[in-house]
């Protein structure tokens, strides 16, 4: 495209948008896919850590103790979740993935002392055997939702959005509803199922204080329950999940992942995750709240320094979704060629909706579940956790901090205005935050 | 006949009536001065006889299995939501989302039930003596709605596999919802679905209505293909 410096490409009618022009006229129905947001938005790479210097004294690495454990849900909940990281896989449906990865998830978090979550289609007893800490979900579309399974689950999570479409709900299409992905929710085998965004019983705030309620009475006020949001208006949302009486919000950004939604919906709806934790915590320290309901957050984490960062933010643990997924061996290099056969490549495949996953996670076909292992898997996982954690240690060590709770937004600064305005900590190299009074 | 355990919530909280129906696996129950007491004996996994003296508020008999829940009064929104097995019944009207996502079991309301009912219901059953509200058995995948009053505006909207019966008039339809034919073997549901309700109605004046199937997948065009050929 570039070679030819005689022709006048538009940047309003690039390629791509002109390829999705044709695409849409061809075939009169909307994109989707899945994978979450592609295109560029202010994110925790726009923040650095400062460090030690005169007035803060480092710890030293490998020596020093500096704890990463976290409590979720000790506000109303007689058994809350305890875990050794924080750092938890977020909620993917069987269905949407193998049994075989939901095994994977189940291997690698239960081995690296924390929590994984059902997703949109019930709960699996493969799932629930193999992890240590398992997290239901309830969801608009109540597939597959059970008493005993909420009664055998550590922490339920009621989701009210998710950071790849807020206001939006489900899809799983035709090819990934088989057997016994349709008995468990209770569907005809083959169709594209596109679930409820909003749930069937209450509408507000109000209302689901009084689910959640029932949720308790249900489970004897044993297990958390979480409250799941996508980020849209964090501080509303968050203030009313705590009047609502959520011992945990989870605020999902919309870097967040997706099994299957209109690319429309993924690219143009919500709010970076790194500008929702600053008005999430806003909510919980006005309500005088902040940890005592935790927040979680997830939408685009990558690296310890993102988990680090989130936590300097305000936020108590952070949630894992596509690189739990690539962790275990989506978009695996290795598997190039086959990606490239089915019109993608290795890195850029993000058609999960279809079930042809050659690595064997984002599919029902038994032949392609077969070639993931997910005893391999859940290693991989596992030691992809480790480094999270090893990570976001060794900057908390840096700055002094004997727990990764201890960060806090004073020892970051942004490297761009948007992100200092996002994240409410200066520019680099100045005392300004922009929209603050200096 | 042994006589009920009463249980009285002017005096008890809503934490020890529960946890009493819960902790039981079998006997019956009356519980008085509900006020309108929302959860009320939901989560109950035993054959329990629960009778309830009065109104209740949202969400009771709530994912109920296996009791026989019976409320003498109205019950507020999402009576018996996700209701798994058993029979909840109701003598006077409903809230919204009566039945809402069941799986299982017998939800009776004698009197009206609100807009929703049976909203995205998987297999339970639902007989209601009045009328129904909008939007009643949105998205239904399984199971069967009878109503032997009026149904609301778009009624059966996105509907999967459940049945819905109505012996007064509907205000309309819902997308992919249409009147379908009712055989003998409908008939024969209806009068002891009726029977097991205690309602009184003959079964041929109903009309029943279900899922065109025509939203069960996308139907793209393939504009290409069709020049190429």
């Amino acid at each position: 495209m570039t070679g030819d410096w005689n022709l006048r490409w538009s940047h309003t009618f690039s390629p791509d948008v002109l390829a999705e022009i044709r695409r849409a006229a061809n075939t009169g129905v909307y994109s989707i896919r899945g994978f979450g947001a592609k295109r560029a938005v202010p994110n925790f790479d726009d923040l650095v850590f400062l460090g030690a210097s005169m007035s803060r004294y480092p710890l030293e690495g490998y020596r020093e103790a500096c704890g990463t454990d976290v409590v979720l849900g000790a506000r109303h909940a007689s058994e809350p979740v305890h875990l050794d990281i924080p750092i938890t896989i977020a909620g993917m449906s069987f269905g949407s993935l193998s049994a075989n990865a939901k095994e994977a998830l189940g291997r690698g978090a239960s081995a690296a002392g924390t929590s994984t979550t059902t997703g949109d289609g019930g709960m699996t007893d493969e799932e629930r055997g193999h992890s240590t800490k398992l997290v239901v979900q309830y969801l608009p579309s109540r597939y597959g939702m059970n008493p005993d399974d909420l009664r055998r689950a550590d922490a339920i999570e009621v989701v009210v959005g998710q950071g790849a479409k807020p206001g939006g709900g489900g899809m799983l299409m035709g090819q990934k509803i088989s057997e016994r992905v349709a008995a468990m929710r209770t569907l005809p085998e083959g169709i594209d199922q596109r679930s409820a965004c909003r749930h069937p019983d209450w509408t507000g705030p109000d209302d689901m204080e009084i689910k959640i309620q029932e949720l308790r009475e249900i489970t004897g006020w044993r297990v958390p329950i979480y409250v799941k949001v996508g980020a849209a208006r964090p501080y509303y949302d968050t203030a009313l999940a705590v009047k609502a009486g959520a011992d945990v919000v989870v605020v999902d950004g919309m870097q967040g992942g997706t099994a299957a939604t209109q690319d429309v919906f993924i690219e143009h709806v919500g709010i970076p995750t790194l500008a929702a934790v600053p008005e999430a915590v806003r909510a919980l320290k006005e309500l005088d709240m902040h940890r005592t309901v935790q927040l979680v957050v997830a939408g685009g984490i990558r690296t310890g320094a993102d988990v680090a960062k989130a936590l300097a933010l305000g936020a108590d643990a952070v949630s894992i979704g596509t690189a739990a997924l690539v962790a275990i061996g989506d978009n695996d290099p290795d598997l190039d060629d086959e990606y490239r056969a089915l019109g993608s490549a290795a890195g850029a495949w993000d058609q999960y909706q279809a079930g042809n996953d050659p690595a064997g996670i984002t599919t029902q076909d038994p032949e392609l579940a077969s070639r993931l292992d997910p005893v391999l898997a859940g290693r991989r996982l596992a030691n992809y956790l480790k480094v999270l954690t090893l990570e976001a240690q060794t900057l908390a060590r840096a700055c002094g901090k004997s727990h990764v709770h201890n960060l806090e937004p004073q020892d970051m600064a942004a490297l761009t205005v948007e992100a200092a305005a996002m994240a409410g900590v200066p520019l680099a190299g100045t005392s300004w935050v922009p929209g603050r009074d200096a | 006949m042994t006589a009920a355990t009463a249980l009285d919530l002017a005096g008890a909280t809503l934490r020890e009536v529960n946890s009493t129906l819960q902790a039981a696996d079998g006997g019956s129950f009356r519980v008085v001065n509900p006020q309108g007491a929302h959860a009320l004996a939901c989560g109950l996994d035993a054959p329990v006889s629960v009778h309830v003296d009065g109104p209740v508020g949202y969400y009771c008999a709530g994912m109920n299995q296996h009791a026989t829940v019976h409320v003498d009064g109205n019950a507020g929104t999402g009576l018996a939501e996700n209701v798994m097995s058993g029979t909840v019944t109701v003598t006077g009207n409903a809230g919204q989302s009566a039945g809402a996502t069941g799986h299982g079991g017998l939800v009776v309301v004698h009197g009206n039930a609100s807009a929703r009912c049976g909203i995205s219901m998987k297999g339970v059953d639902i007989v209601v003596g009045g009328d129904v509200g909008h939007m009643s058995a949105f998205m239904a995948q399984a199971g069967n709605l009878v109503v032997l009053g009026d149904a609301g505006a778009d009624l059966g909207d996105s509907i999967y596999e459940a049945r819905l019966f109505v012996r007064g008039s509907v205000a309309s339809l819902g997308a992919d919802c249409v009147e379908k034919e009712v055989r003998p073997e409908h008939l024969e549901f209806l009068a002891a679905r009726l029977a097991d309700a205690g309602l009184d109605a003959d079964p041929a004046d109903f009309r029943r209505y279900g899922s065109a199937r025509r939203l069960y997948n996308f139907h793209p065009d393939d504009v290409d293909a069709e020049v190429a050929r």
